[in-house]
C-alpha cells in the first residue's frame, strides 16, 4: 500500500531527538500569571473579575465575548493584580488579566465528571464550550463550533491530528505516549456526537512507538483506526491531513465538515477528555522547550499564563546566547523579541536557536528554479504569487489562487535565492482577508 | 539572560534549506567539466583558450555592468555558467575575438539589459551562439580540426553518408568543443540528476519526441543506426541536458516542462530534417524559450482542493444536460396530465 501522504512538502532537519525522550514534567508557576483575553480566533473574552478580587484555581475569570469566542479560567489561586494591556508572542499588546499567584493552588469545586456514556450530545458540546477549549495545535479556533456542524449526520471521519510534522516539537508525541487513554477517550467522546463517524488517529511514521501503542489500545475498537502517515512537513496541515487519511480534498473556502471530517489536535482531544471526565476547564497544556541554545530541552505540562522566562529557567537556562527565540515550531511559529510573554492556549513550543539562519542570508534574484512549485502542498505557484504581491497586483494574486496558500513556509524553506516567499504571500493574503471582511 | 545582545525577529519560516543559487551554479559548472575536459583532450589546447576567453568575457561584462548599476552580481556564478556553455557551443577554430564578442552579447544584451539573472527570456549562451551563427556563418560552421576534413556526423548523415556510431558516443568526431562526446555529457548530466538540480522531464520528453519525429519523418523509418546517430549527433545531448533545462528559460510548471520538451523535440526534428542546415538544436531551444510564457499560462497547476477549469466546464455541461432532461421529462409528464 502506498504511504498515506500528499504531493509536495519538505524534509527539514527535525531536531526532535533533543526532547523526544524527556517525559512530561509538570511545572508550577512562581511569578504572576498573565491571561490575554484573546488567545483564540474570534471575539476577545470579557473579564468577569476586577482588580483586587481573590480567585481560585479553575475559576472563570473571563467569559466568551461572542459566539465565536472562548472563556478563560484561572490556572492558579491568587489575587487579580491588574487588567491591562500586556505583550503577547506576536508582539502585540493585548488586554490581559494579571493574577498574582499565592502559591496555594486552592481549587474551585469542579463539576463532577462522569463516564462518557452518561453524557448526552448536547451536554458534551456544552461542556467543551464552557471549558474554554480551542484548537491547541496553533489555530485557536473554538472547538465547540467545530463539533457542531450544520449537518452532524454527514460527518464520516473524526481525525485526531497526531502528525506533529513541525521540526523540534515533541509535545503531542509525549502526550500520546504517556496518556494514550486520554487521547482515545477524548476521541470517543467526539465520536459520540457523530453516529456514523469513524475515528482516525493519524500519526507520522517517525513516531512508530506511538503508532504501535495506539494500535494495541484500539485493537478491539471497531470505530477507531490508527493510520501511519509518511513523515513529511506539512503532513499535519488540516487539508493535507484530510487528504492523506481520507483521500478527500478541500480548498481554502471550505471547512473540513464539507468533506465529512472533523480534525482536532492531540492536546485538544485530551482537553475535551479532561473537561468531561474530570470536569476541569482548560488550564494547562504541554509545551516543548527546546533548541540548541537550551541547556536541558524538556517537555513541560504548563499552566496557561506562565511566563516564558520561567519555562527557560525550568529547562536549565541557556547553554549559549540565543540569537532567535520562536514561540511554536520553526516553520510556522512566531519569532519573539521579548521573553516576558505568557504561555497561551495555543503555544506548543518555545524554541531557542543559537544561530538565526534567516538573517544571515541575503535574498537574491529568482532564477525560476521551480523548487517552490514542487514543494507547495497547496499546488500554487509561489514565485508568481510573490511577483503579484510585490506589484500590488490583487487581481493576478487572486487569479493565481493566492488565497489557497496555507502559509506552511515550504516555499521560503527551499528557495535557493532565499527569497521571503511565504512572508510576502502571507501579508498579501492578510490584506485580502481584511478587505473581504469589510 | 544577558540583555546585551538583541534577539532577531522575522516572519516564518525560521529555517532554510542549504541549497543556494551559487551552489547550484557551481554544480552546473562541475557537471560541465567532463564535456569541457574531453573537448580540450580531443581538440587540443586551443579549446582551453576558447573556454577561458569566453568565461573571462562573460564575467568581466557582468562585472562592468555591475559597476555601472552599483550592484555586483558576479558572485552568483551564473556568468561563469553562461561563458562555459557558450564556449562548449563554439567550434575550436573560432577566432578568439569572436568568442569574446559572443560572451559580451550573451551577458550584456540577452541578460543584463532585460534585468539580469532570472529576467532573460532566452538562454544567453544559445542566443549568443545564434547571434554569432548569423553574423559569422562561415567561421561558426568551420569544424575542421587537425588533419580531419571537418564534416560533422550530422552533415555526413544529411548528405547520405555513413557514420561510426561508437566514435560519436565517445566523441571522436567533428563538432563544437563540448557537444561531441555523449559519454562526457551524460556523466555530467548524472551529477545534476543525482543532486536533484535537474530532472528527466525535459531531457526525456525532448529526446523521445525527437526520436519519434525522426522515425516518422526522417525518411529512414525505424532504422536504429540512423536514429542513434541523430540522437547522439550534434548538440542534442548537450542541449537537452544542459540548455533546455536552464531554469530561467524553461516553464516552471511540471506539465509545462513535458510540453516544452515535446515542442523542442518537434522543432529540432523540423530544423534538422526539413531545414537546409544539418543542425537545429540551438534554434529549437531559442524558439522554445519564446513559447515558455504561453506554455506556463496554459499549464498552471490546479490548486489543492480546486477543480480544473476544463473539468468544471464538463461538469457544468453535464449538470445542464441533466436539468434539461428533467425539464423535458417534467414537461412530457405535464403534457400527459393535460391529456388525462
Amino acid at each position: 500500500m502506498a504511504k498515506l501522504t500528499f504531493t509536495g512538502g519538505i524534509h527539514p532537519y527535525d531536531g526532535k531527538d533533543l526532547s523526544k525522550d524527556k517525559a512530561i514534567r509538570e511545572i508550577l508557576p512562581k511569578g504572576d500569571l498573565v491571561y490575554p483575553l484573546s488567545q483564540h480566533i474570534g471575539a476577545p473574552a470579557v473579564p468577569v473579575v476586577k482588580k483586587g478580587d481573590h480567585v481560585l484555581t479553575g475559576q472563570l475569570i473571563a467569559e466568551a465575548g461572542g459566539f465565536v469566542s472562548a472563556p478563560i479560567y484561572a490556572s492558579v489561586s491568587g489575587t487579580v493584580k491588574a487588567i491591562e494591556p500586556r505583550r503577547v508572542v506576536t508582539g502585540d499588546n493585548v488586554m490581559s488579566i494579571v493574577i498574582e499567584n499565592d502559591g496555594k493552588y486552592e481549587a474551585v469545586e469542579y463539576p463532577a465528571g462522569k463516564p462518557l456514556i452518561k453524557y448526552s450530545k448536547e451536554e458534551i458540546i456544552e461542556r467543551v464550550k464552557t471549558a474554554g477549549i480551542v484548537g491547541m495545535g496553533g489555530a485557536g479556533f473554538p472547538t465547540f463550533i467545530k463539533l457542531s456542524p450544520k449537518e452532524p449526520e454527514k460527518i464520516e471521519y473524526v481525525i485526531v491530528n497526531g502528525a506533529e510534522c513541525e521540526p523540534y516539537l515533541t509535545s503531542d508525541y509525549r502526550r500520546m505516549l504517556e496518556e494514550p487513554k486520554k487521547v482515545i477517550g477524548g476521541l470517543k467522546a467526539i465520536l459520540r456526537l457523530f453516529d456514523k463517524a469513524v475515528g482516525i488517529i493519524a500519526i507520522e511514521e517517525n513516531k512508530h512507538d506511538c503508532i504501535e501503542l495506539m494500535r494495541r489500545l484500539t485493537k478491539n475498537d471497531k470505530r477507531v483506526v490508527v493510520k501511519a502517515l509518511k513523515t513529511k512537513y506539512p503532513q499535519g496541515a488540516e487539508r493535507q491531513l484530510i487528504y492523506a487519511t481520507t483521500g478527500r480534498q478541500i480548498n481554502s473556502s471550505m471547512l473540513p465538515a464539507d468533506a465529512g471530517c472533523i480534525v482536532d489536535n492531540v492536546d485538544t482531544v485530551v482537553a475535551i477528555y479532561t473537561a468531561l471526565a474530570e470536569g476541569k476547564p482548560l488550564m494547562e497544556r504541554i509545551v516543548t522547550v527546546t533548541g540548541d541554545a537550551i541547556r536541558k530541552p524538556r517537555n513541560f505540562k504548563v499552566r496557561i499564563g506562565t511566563n516564558y522566562h520561567e519555562l527557560i529557567e525550568e529547562a536549565g537556562g541557556f547553554r549559549v546566547q540565543p540569537e532567535k527565540i520562536i514561540s511554536g515550531g520553526p516553520m510556522m511559529g512566531f519569532g519573539i523579541f521579548d521573553l516576558d510573554v505568557p504561555t497561551t492556549k495555543i503555544a506548543s513550543a518555545l524554541l531557542c536557536l543559537s544561530k538565526d539562519e534567516v538573517s544571515a542570508m541575503e535574498p537574491t534574484a529568482c532564477i525560476k528554479c521551480g523548487r517552490c512549485v514542487e514543494v507547495c502542498p497547496g499546488r500554487v505557484v509561489p514565485s508568481k504569487l510573490m511577483v503579484c504581491a510585490i506589484n500590488d497586483d490583487e487581481e493576478g494574486f487572486l487569479k493565481n489562487n493566492g488565497m489557497e496558500c496555507c502559509e506552511c513556509g515550504c516555499c521560503s524553506y527551499v528557495c535557493p535565492a532565499k527569497r521571503p516567499l511565504t512572508q510576502t504571500i502571507k501579508s498579501m493574503r492578510k490584506m485580502q482577508l481584511a478587505k473581504k471582511k469589510k | 539572560m544577558a540583555e546585551d545582545k538583541l534577539l532577531k525577529v522575522s516572519s516564518n519560516p525560521h529555517i532554510r534549506s542549504k541549497v543556494t543559487t551559487n551552489g547550484i551554479m557551481l554544480a552546473v559548472v562541475a557537471a560541465l567539466m567532463p564535456a569541457a575536459g574531453f573537448g580540450i583532450y580531443h581538440f587540443g589546447f586551443r579549446a582551453l583558450a576558447v573556454i577561458l576567453v569566453t568565461v573571462a568575457s562573460t564575467v568581466i561584462t557582468e562585472f562592468l555592468f555591475g559597476i555601472y548599476k552599483k550592484k555586483q552580481t558576479i558572485g552568483d556564478l551564473s556568468a561563469v555558467v553562461t561563458g562555459l556553455l557558450l564556449a562548449l557551443n563554439l567550434p575550436v577554430s573560432i577566432p578568439l575575438w569572436i568568442a569574446a564578442l559572443g560572451g559580451v552579447f550573451a551577458i550584456l544584451v540577452v541578460k543584463m539589459l532585460f534585468g539580469g539573472l532570472g529576467q532573460n527570456f532566452m538562454n544567453p549562451a544559445l542566443a549568443a551562439r545564434c547571434f554569432l551563427l548569423i553574423s559569422f556563418p562561415a567561421l561558426m560552421t568551420d569544424f575542421s580540426y587537425d588533419a580531419f576534413t571537418g564534416a560533422t556526423p550530422l552533415a555526413v548523415l544529411k548528405n547520405g553518408g555513413n557514420v561510426e556510431l561508437w566514435d560519436m558516443i565517445v566523441g571522436k568526431t567533428a563538432g563544437t568543443i563540448g557537444e561531441t562526446s555523449v559519454i562526457a555529457i551524460l556523466a555530467g548530466a548524472c551529477i545534476l540528476l543525482l543532486m536533484g538540480i535537474i530532472d528527466l522531464r525535459i531531457p526525456a520528453s525532448y529526446i523521445i519526441s525527437f526520436a519519434v519525429f525522426v522515425i516518422l519523418f526522417g525518411g529512414h523509418g525505424l532504422n536504429p543506426a540512423y536514429l542513434c546517430a541523430q540522437i547522439c549527433g550534434g548538440g542534442l545531448m548537450l542541449g537537452a541536458f544542459f540548455m533546455a533545462t536552464d531554469y530561467v528559460t524553461r516553464p516552471i510548471t511540471a506539465k509545462g516542462q513535458y510540453v516544452y520538451g515535446i515542442v523542442l523535440g518537434v522543432l529540432t526534428g523540423i530544423f534538422r530534417i526539413f531545414g537546409p542546415a544539418a543542425e537545429g538544436v540551438s534554434y529549437a531551444i531559442i524558439l522554445g524559450n519564446l513559447l515558455v510564457p504561453l506554455i506556463e499560462k496554459a499549464t498552471m497547476p490546479v490548486a489543492f482542493g480546486k477543480i480544473s477549469p476544463l473539468k468544471q466546464k464538463a461538469m457544468d455541461a453535464k449538470e445542464k444536460r441533466r436539468v434539461k432532461r428533467i425539464e423535458k421529462l417534467a414537461s412530457a409528464e405535464g403534457g400527459q396530465d393535460d391529456e388525462e
